[in-house]
């Protein structure tokens, strides 16, 4: 390591009391969803199963004797779901992810994820406890002692957090429906806004478009004094979320995002075996390792043998302690980053 | 020059945009929602110390700009500009003042500074971030007016003007900061 810290590289990057936070958070955490009737579950961090997610690099191992490739798990959504389709109802689970690259103030490779999913429960629903397991979170920090003033008053609010469809965030934010718009315009936007697009930003990338303009023009603006949710993204940007054929059909998925960080991603789940395997197709190219391997995976055999209705949730819960604390990146709350993992 | 992807972008790389140098001064990672990463980056140009934002996603690349650094010093100033003489090679090159900086009117013959070239050519310098100086003229302070905090202008050697404290006489030598043009010491002796 060629840090400028050099010997000191042993110590941890966020300050004791930080971590102390975190403890009582990650106990307000367990206690909630105790106490919402949830069942803690653990599955395996590697896995034969890796993403549907496109976007999304795992870290790629070996067993020792083995000849097939495993996967440090990027959520635990597969495992959770395999666990929904053998009974279970209202499950959550406090781990570890794993994102290959992703590395930055609001980034680490791996980091602490929280996920849960409830049978019969409607993203509507989930976004609700989402806004309880906020608030919870937030009065416990600043119960404890090293809470500043300032920052308890911004989290503790009464009012309902915001709620606004990805639609209403850009008109809103940006001018104009991300749903209808045409190719041609979005460059036009940006370019009224002085903001170059990145050098290989390809013409008819609908979707790379628009998460350009949504960095740009929309995130920043997102739960600035009110926790906000953003729900019903374009049905391009569905993952495993549910599609409402609307005109035009939108996923159902939500994200919460506080001060223009996001902080989870909830979604309707896709229950329709026939339509992931569809999914899977349209994702990646023909008979990709990839695409053979996902239509192969447990996930499809779990859908196939029968997925109940139900809604699911990811927490960055890095990420919720970080503004907890009034700290301006993870590694303020992460005991050893990547950097010093 | 080499091509550099957006997973090496960190604080500090040197790139070309429109075929001019910049310093990647800070460089975030986004990745919203289900999208594909995204990298924001705030750019100084090395020419005219503009600040530029640029925005890539992965698997986009720049090119790299071919920045040295090496050691010089100061040899004289004529009519436009500044010329140094580098260190090894004992090269002249001249600066305009812009490029030099702010700071360009504490430099006197002989001032070490680092060169900063770009395809060979020298396009900046690193001057000393302190400075002594002579003061060649200034006010006499009234009798008994001595405090410290008041402050009067002085004329140093270079030729730059400076506020110092009325205790500070014609002859004195002074420590001035080249980057902010404050007063920092009277020198003892």
């Amino acid at each position: 390591m060629s840090s400028v810290a050099g010997e000191r590289d042993f110590l941890p990057t966020a300050p004791i009391e930080n971590l102390r936070l975190r403890a009582a958070l990650l106990e307000a955490v367990r206690a909630f969803f105790r106490d919402s009737g949830y069942l803690e579950v653990e599955t395996p961090l590697l896995s034969a199963d890796a993403t549907i997610d496109p976007n999304l690099s795992p870290f790629v191992t070996r067993y020792l004797h083995g000849n097939s490739e495993l996967y440090l798990q990027t959520s635990p959504e597969f495992a959770m779901k395999r666990l929904l389709a053998a009974g279970h109802t209202a499950i959550y689970q406090v781990t570890h992810a794993f994102r290959n690259g992703e590395i930055g103030r609001l980034h680490n490779p791996e980091y602490t994820i929280v996920e849960w999913y409830r049978v019969d429960d409607t993203y509507r629903q989930q976004m609700g406890v989402v806004e309880e397991l906020v608030r919870h979170v937030f009065m416990v920090s600043r119960a404890k002692a090293g809470a500043s003033k300032e920052r308890a008053q911004a989290f503790t609010t009464s009012r309902p957090f915001g709620r606004l469809s990805y639609k209403e965030a850009f008109e809103r934010h940006a001018g104009f429906d991300p749903l209808t718009i045409g190719l041609e315009e979005m460059p036009k936007i940006a370019a009224s806004r002085g903001t170059v697009p990145p050098p290989g930003l390809a013409a008819d990338d609908r979707d790379g478009w628009l998460n350009f303009l949504l960095v740009e023009m929309v995130e920043p603006n997102l739960g600035q004094n009110l926790p906000e949710f953003v729900y019903d993204y374009p049905s391009s940007q569905a993952a495993l979320a549910r599609i409402r054929r609307d005109d035009p059909p939108v996923a159902e998925r939500f994200e919460l995002y506080i001060r223009g960080i996001e902080i989870c991603n909830g979604y309707q789940e896709l229950t329709d075996c026939e339509e992931l395997r569809e999914r899977i197709r349209e994702c990646f190219p023909d008979s990709s390792s990839t695409m053979k391997r996902l239509l192969n995976s447990r996930l499809i055999d779990a859908m196939e043998a029968g997925l109940p209705e139900c809604s699911g949730v990811a927490l960055g819960f890095d990420r919720l302690v970080m503004l907890a604390a009034g700290a301006e990146s993870l590694a303020e709350v992460m005991p050893f980053p990547f950097s010093r993992a | 020059m080499s091509m550099i992807s957006t997973s090496d972008f960190r604080k500090g790389i040197k790139i070309l945009i429109d075929g001019r140098p910049y310093l990647m001064e800070t460089c975030e990672f986004r990745k919203p929602g289900k999208g594909q990463a995204i990298y924001k980056t705030k750019l100084r140009n090395l020419l005219d110390n503009t600040l530029l934002d640029r925005t890539y996603k992965s698997d986009d690349s720049v090119e790299g700009a071919d920045i040295r650094e090496g050691k010089g010093s100061f040899l004289f100033k004529d009519k436009t500009s500044f010329v140094f003489m580098d260190a090894n090679t004992y090269e002249q090159h001249s600066l305009t003042p812009e490029a030099v900086g702010e700071g360009h009117t504490y430099l006197v013959e002989g001032t070490e500074c680092g060169m900063i070239y770009w395809n060979d050519r020298l396009i900046g310098v690193m001057m000393p971030n302190h400075m002594v100086l002579e003061v060649i003229y200034t006010e006499q302070a009234p009798r008994g007016n001595t405090a410290t905090n008041v402050q009067k202008p002085a004329t140093l050697e270079t030729g730059a003007t400076v506020n110092v404290p009325a205790f500070i006489n014609i002859g004195d030598k002074i420590r001035v900061d080249t980057r902010t043009g404050e007063y920092l010491e009277r020198m003892k002796g």
